[in-house]
């Protein structure tokens, strides 16, 4: 039975951070192809806000890491130009709060163009952006905002969790010939994690049983995987607990989420958006359309009960789910 | 040559200074104490735009701020306890303990919020010169942005908007050299920031930031045009940033030497011997102000900490004005 985060591989593997599972990724990526570039705020001589872009300056120089005016709206759009004419740019928005700018370019231009022009046009960009809170950063700084591009035809939304599938994914939505906006999370930059030395990618659209169990399944993304971990242990012995990490959350890979519930029969899905309209929204209905009768109990959720995310610590502490809540809402279902 | 304001304005200026100056001060202090949670960006060096665009303003004029707020909120009139409870995340602080240092807002007091997101405040300062317009009063409303922020679009926006219906608002802009960790010449395709109002065929001002007086008076004539029907003012203060872009910011890229002394002179001390050399102010009474700030500032310090936080049900409080 697997109970840790660490992927079965036969090769030699290194311990990392995501931080630098992600470094790696575009490292490679940017080494392996002359097409792919790096734009966004202090991404260049800083090395990023969260140093997930440190060494590149020195490795690939400045036309090809590219510090950027403080303009998300034209961060974003050039980035798309240059995929339009065939380059494959990696464009960062410091924090997924900063989308608003070029929310525009977003849902206008990144999701439609293939579409609209026909299905011809190859978009190779990958949007970069960090969700989450707990930081005591307010609600301009801490909003986990994935489920804004789920909500968008032409875009695949990715959302890591651990230093393999950061490396693995990135590599790949790099590599996708479709518009991938990639979240990273504030809160997992530095977990840490077994990762093979070779090279290796992750599929884009395919979910990881993390934890097997019979009782109920668990389905948790970037930071709430760890929380899932912790209540799954403190449930062990009373409930069983079976956790899946979607890793993709567009397409999101139904089939792996199903088939634990048909062996389970019960579900929580736990992310850190707000409700209404959310990932989680999305994840119970397809749950419920999949393995509706399998079910023993209804399908619950988790996340941020419609609330911005507000700055003082004992305030944030209660909006934000964490493992005590996550054993509360899983016992519920017994 | 600037005309001298008199003494009391003088005198009212160092004062605003000298708040902002102490109580920026104290709060990196609490800050590396780890006494305040979340992090902060500090007004330190730039408190000769904030004392002299707001000491002009009325309680009733408008002020809309960014991520680097406190200066503004001291200089427009708000106090240093439920300023520093708020830092704390306290119940008593001036957002209840929901916003925090990018945040803090007191309508009543004309202050529309500092704010985190880069020049977004500077459409809703556009607002309120609207309300103005419509309601035919006197009001105006000032809007900071930061030399990096004139990047971004919405200012852009706003001031096309401002300029086509000559709205009672004014744009200073605080050049201090640096957005977070890339200097201007990296961000910016010209030196002069201000050249952005050509293109909307608005007056713009370049003054020295660090000389209150000349900020005091570009800001006066401004909000005369503004009353006056005149539309939009564009300053841009070329100030400068003592501390990093958050407080523990280790400030490797930072490169004083290529900048002129006028622009890192100290705006606080040096306005401070010149009303003691002019006579303005004697040493005793220099002594008086900066004791009562000092007073003023402990009692709030000890008031943050004291304050109890908010019930963590309180977080559900506050997003409707009605629950429906
Ligand atoms: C839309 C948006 N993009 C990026 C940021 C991150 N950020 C915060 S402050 C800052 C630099 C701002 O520089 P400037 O406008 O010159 O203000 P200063 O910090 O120098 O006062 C940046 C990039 C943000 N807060 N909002
Ligand atoms: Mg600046």
């Amino acid at each position: 039975m697997a109970t840790t985060l660490t992927p079965q591989t036969t090769g030699e593997t290194e311990e990392i951070s995501v931080t630098e599972a992600l470094q790696q990724a575009m490292h490679e990526e940017m080494g392996r192809d002359e097409d792919v570039f790096l734009q966004g705020i202090d991404v260049a001589d800083r090395g990023g806000s969260f140093s997930v872009s440190e060494g590149l300056l020195d490795e690939f120089g400045p036309e090809r890491v590219r510090d950027t005016p403080i303009s998300e709206a034209a961060i974003v759009g050039t980035g798309l130009g240059a995929a339009a004419a065939g380059m494959r740019p990696i464009v960062e928005i410091m924090y997924s709060d900063f989308m608003g700018i070029a929310f525009d370019q977003i849902m206008n231009n990144v999701g439609l163009m293939r579409y609209m022009f026909g299905g011809k046009l190859d978009l190779p960009l990958t949007i970069r952006t960090v969700d989450g809170g707990g930081f005591s950063a307010a609600a301009q700084h801490s909003k986990t905002l994935h489920s804004l591009a789920m909500h968008l035809p032409g875009i695949r939304v990715v959302c890591v969790s651990t230093p393999y599938d950061a490396k693995g994914l990135l590599k790949s939505s790099i590599r996708h010939d479709d518009p991938v906006f990639f979240f990273e999370h504030a809160n997992v930059f530095n977990r840490k994690g077994e990762v093979p030395v070779e090279e290796y990618t992750v599929p884009i659209g395919e979910a990881a049983v993390v934890r097997e169990g019979s009782d109920v399944t668990v389905v948790a993304t970037q930071a709430m995987l760890y929380e899932a971990f912790d209540a799954a242990e403190e449930l062990a012995g009373e409930i069983d607990v079976e956790i899946i990490s979607p890793r993709t959350l567009d397409p999101l890979d139904i089939d792996t989420i199903a088939d634990s519930v048909d062996k389970t029969g019960r579900a929580v899905v736990v992310d850190e958006p707000t409700l209404s309209a959310s990932a989680q929204s999305e994840m119970v209905a397809q749950i419920n359309e999949e393995a509706f009768w399998r079910l023993d109990a209804p399908i619950k959720r988790l996340g941020v009960d419609n609330v911005p995310i507000p700055f003082s610590p004992p305030l944030e502490q209660e909006v934000i789910p964490d493992a005590d809540d996550i054993v509360a809402e899983v016992r519920t279902l017994f | 040559m600037a005309e001298t304001p008199a003494e009391a304005t003088r005198v009212e200026l160092l004062r605003r200074m000298e708040r902002i100056r102490r109580f920026e001060t104290r709060v990196g202090e609490l800050f590396a104490d780890n006494e305040l949670p979340g992090f902060v960006h500090l007004y330190l060096g730039t408190e000769g735009v904030a004392a002299g665009t707001c000491e002009p303003l009325s309680e009733d004029d408008y002020i809309t701020s960014t991520h680097r707020g406190h200066g503004h909120c001291i200089a427009k009139g708000l106090e240093f306890k439920p300023m520093v409870a708020e830092l704390y995340g306290k119940e008593t602080g001036y957002c209840g303990g929901k916003g925090g240092s990018m945040h803090i807002a007191d309508v009543t007091q004309g202050m529309l919020g500092a704010n985190g997101i880069t020049a977004s405040s500077t459409p809703i300062g556009g607002g309120a010169a609207l309300a103005s317009q419509i309601r035919g009063n006197d009001n105006v409303a000032v809007s900071y942005l930061g030399d990096g922020a004139t990047a971004q679009g919405p200012y852009h926006e706003a001031l096309h908007l401002a300029a086509t219906w000559e709205l009672p608002q004014i744009y200073v802009i605080e050049n201090n050299h640096y957005g977070e960790m890339t200097n201007t010449e990296v961000q910016h395709p010209v030196t002069d920031l201000v050249k952005q109002a050509d293109a909307y065929d608005l007056p713009g001002v370049i003054v020295n930031g660090q000389d209150v007086e000349e900020v005091r008076e570009a800001t006066v004539e401004a909000i005369e045009r503004a009353r006056n029907g005149g539309g939009p003012t564009v300053i841009e203060a070329k100030t400068y940033r003592y501390e990093g872009h958050y407080e523990g910011d280790p400030q490797w890229y930072k490169d004083d030497e290529d900048l002129p002394a006028w622009r890192t002179a100290d705006p606080v001390e040096n306005y401070r011997d010149e009303l003691l050399d002019d006579g303005v102010l004697t040493e005793d009474e220099y002594g008086e102000i900066t004791d009562e700030i000092d007073a003023n500032l402990e009692e709030a310090v000890a008031f943050g900490r004291d304050s109890p936080y908010p019930d963590p049900e309180a977080a559900y409080e506050g997003v409707y004005a009605e629950e429906i």
